[in-house]
């Protein structure tokens, strides 16, 4: 039996790598999108393209001004002098902020009263819109402190001190890239999987296998291998990366990384050979496997809380194997759990797993054509 | 027959073959129409950015008036769902385990701080790992620190102790719905794959059978195979482009600012561009296997993360930043998002537009190409 499997998993793995083109596509654009969305994904602003206009021009608000510039998170665009020139500039999304501060600005803070900062920040995305004012937020809080700790104001009578767990910068690359050493192990899978059968039935083959002395369980295994060992190194290649290259820190045990790897690729190829096995054409398995994959990644919380997702929604979660494994991967990297706290996700792959993959079994003799 | 009649003619028969073979398989249908339905109806609702009732953990050590006073500020506000907690270690463990995003932690001497030279410190613990949440909460407590100090001061008739305040104007979403932005995004994904999906398999399935030989050998030239695959998936695409359009504008109630008929036009241009990336991947590949692996690489996550819809490009080192340019969604997320929220603006549309246009020539030129040097 075992040696059964050998050869099927031999021919396999001759099948996924005898094309010269479809062995470069498996390898290279995993490496080159790890990189590339490595850089691309994350919350944090820098730079972020402004417009001043300042109507004061006081000592105190060119102070105020100078604090913004040399924040890091700013660059000064253009110094506007009149309110019209704000819109087409905001309009045609040159600055994401203006920051305006009115002809009283120096008066009034010197006399006591509050002064005010307007700001008018482009909402067309309102996470970043949010983020910038918070910048924004943050600068002129320090400069309020150390204005009233100059002039021998009394202090708030109360302030906050925060310190952040696992992220005390809180980079938000951090956060992004263990999640995408799951994605794009799960791209890796579905393209290992999700086009196999059925490629095989198009061409009638599968039904040449069927008819062999093997049983399902053994075509199974032929065709799940190749997946679970090319995705086990493609993802330990991938995590390297994240740990070497972006330098994200890898707090928790190799071997707990290994074990959640291992179930999510359990799962993962599982629902890729099930979708193989249920599509007539490669059309359908493609169409399939998409439907399987963009949900997987959109619900999976990697760009977007699923805290936020309503009852409906998440309860849909609960089937997505890439949900767990991004717990997973974010609390072993960053907070270095050991597995005993990760059963929760751990067991839902397991079970995810061994469901689809005894379905993909199933589904080679019932879906006959 | 004049040449121009048996051109019409040829082309007719083209189309009406692809859409008999599109009757045939149901799968093409299910990608125009079912695709973009369901997964808008599921992202749409899925995805949110909206931070509200974050779970905090509150921590008095020794309560009193004062501290009360304080902690109230949370009680009535839509942001926080304050849990009281016994003691840090309580706390800790709630904030390890993720029930909590943030503790705060209101230690024994508040009260007689708060009165003195110094000020009261209130120790504020967050769960930093989603960095972006963690950003969102600290602000969220800034601003109830904020509003508990105006009050207080007002309380006991002092000016504000606030030096500088900011008020900040949000133009064009002024109630910062993410889903304003998200759902235009998931518009664009969404009719990225379903334009690639229609054609991804097309060219390689008719090289696969042999059928393109068999077509070849007609009359038949490059360029009318090419319009006959295109028209019947572009009437399909259009139509899955509606529905994803009526469905942001009525059941997701995202505000259509810009003219319709402006979104449609663009709309067109895009999808003659996603169904040329199709297309042109399917007639390099050749074999259905690989076009669907090209598919998958090049199209969902590209779309998804390097548009903007997500992510902002200005962001991106400019290495990434150029990459983004070669993908279409890029530009059709800067006219999507601008057309959905802040109007005709002619200075974000026609730039964007026009690369739409040239990409569209790109792809289907090398496309038609292609399929002509094949006849030699």
């Amino acid at each position: 039996m075992l040696g059964r499997i050998l050869t099927l998993m031999k021919k396999e793995f001759l099948a996924v790598l005898k094309d010269a083109r479809s062995r470069v596509l498996l390898v290279v654009p995993p490496m080159i999108q790890l990189l590339v969305f490595g850089y691309a994904a994350t919350y944090d602003l820098r730079q972020v393209p402004y417009a001043i206009y300042n109507e004061d021009r006081g000592a105190l608000s060119r102070e105020l001004e100078a604090q913004i510039r040399g924040s890091g998170y700013f660059r000064e665009k253009v110094r506007i002098a009149s309110s019209d020139q704000i819109a087409p500039l905001v309009d045609a999304r040159d600055v994401l902020l203006v920051i305006h501060i009115g002809p009283q600005f120096g008066r009034d803070l010197a006399s006591g009263k509050t002064a005010s900062l307007q700001l008018i920040v482009d909402g067309r995305n309102s996470n970043t819109a949010l983020i910038a004012v918070g910048y924004v937020r943050q600068i002129v809080s320090r400069f309020n402190d150390d204005w009233s700790r100059a002039h021998g104001l009394p202090p708030a009578p109360a302030r906050i001190e925060t310190r952040a767990w696992f992220n005390p910068n809180l980079e938000s690359r951090w956060f992004f890239l263990p999640g995408l050493i799951g994605i794009l192990t799960l791209l890796i899978t579905m393209l290992l999987t999700g086009l196999t059968i059925a490629r095989e039935r198009e061409q009638g083959t599968f039904d040449q296998l069927l008819v062999t002395p093997m049983r399902p369980f053994e075509v199974l295994a032929g065709k799940a291998l190749p997946g679970f060992v090319i995705g086990f190194a493609e993802a330990t290649v991938i995590a390297s990366i994240a740990v070497l290259w972006f330098r994200i820190p890898m707090l928790g045990s190799i071997g707990t990384f290994y074990l959640g790897l291992g179930l999510f690729l359990m799962s993962s190829v599982g629902m890729g050979l099930m979708i193989s096995a249920l599509a007539a054409t490669q059309q359908q398995g493609l169409l399939g496997a998409f439907l399987f994959m963009v949900p997987a990644v959109i619900l999976s919380g990697f760009a977007t809380p699923i805290a936020n997702m309503p009852e409906a929604v998440r309860l849909l979660t609960y089937i997505d194997p890439l949900r767990y494994f991004l717990v997973v991967l974010r609390k072993l990297f960053l907070e270095g759990v050991p597995a005993s706290i990760l059963v929760h996700e751990l067991w839902p792959m397991a079970l995810i797993g061994a469901v689809s993959l005894s379905l993909a079994a199933w589904l080679f003799r019932a879906r006959m054509y | 027959m004049s040449a121009r009649g048996g051109r019409a003619m040829r082309l007719r028969g083209l189309v009406r073959k692809e859409f008999l073979q599109i009757l045939r398989d149901p799968s093409s249908i299910a990608i125009a129409f079912v695709l973009p339905v369901a997964l808008l109806l599921l992202f749409g609702y899925g995805l949110s950015l909206d931070v509200d009732h974050v779970p905090v953990a509150v921590v008095v050590d020794r309560p009193s008036a004062d501290t009360a006073d304080f902690t109230a500020t949370f009680d009535g506000s839509r942001y926080f769902s304050p849990r009281r907690m016994a003691d840090m270690g309580e706390a800790t463990e709630a904030l390890l385990e993720g029930s909590v995003d943030a503790i705060v932690h209101l230690r024994a001497d508040f009260a007689a701080r708060e009165r003195s030279r110094t000020g009261a410190a209130v120790q504020v613990i967050v769960n930093g790992v989603d960095a972006n949440n963690a950003r969102l909460v600290q602000g969220y407590l800034d601003g109830a620190l904020s509003t508990w100090l105006l009050q207080r001061a007002a309380a006991q008739g002092l000016d504000p102790p606030i030096p500088v305040r900011i008020e900040h104007r949000v133009w064009y979403n002024p109630d910062l719905r993410s889903r304003n932005f998200l759902v235009p995004g998931l518009v664009v994904v969404i009719m990225t794959l379903t334009g690639a999906l229609l054609t991804a398999m097309v060219m390689a399935r008719e090289w696969e059978r042999g059928t393109m030989e068999a077509l070849l050998v007609t009359p038949v030239a490059a360029g009318e195979i090419l319009v006959g695959k295109l028209v019947p998936y572009f009437i399909l695409g259009i139509g899955g482009m509606l529905l994803s359009v009526a469905m942001a504008r009525w059941l997701f109630g995202v505000p259509l600012v810009g003219s319709f008929w402006l979104l449609f036009a663009t709309s067109s241009v895009f999808l003659l561009v996603a169904l040329g990336m199709g297309l042109l991947i399917s007639s390099v590949a050749r074999s259905q296997y690989v076009a669907g692996q090209v598919a998958l690489i090049t199209t969902f996550l590209p779309a998804f993360l390097l548009s903007g819809m997500i992510f902002e490009i200005g962001n991106m080192p400019a290495v990434v930043r150029a990459i983004t340019h070669l993908f279409a969604a890029r530009y059709f997320v800067s006219i999507v998002t601008t057309l959905f929220l802040a109007g005709d603006i002619w200075s974000v549309v026609v730039p964007n537009t026009l690369a739409l246009v040239l990409m569209a020539v790109i792809f289907l030129g090398l496309t038609w190409r292609r399929a002509r040097k094949r006849l030699e």
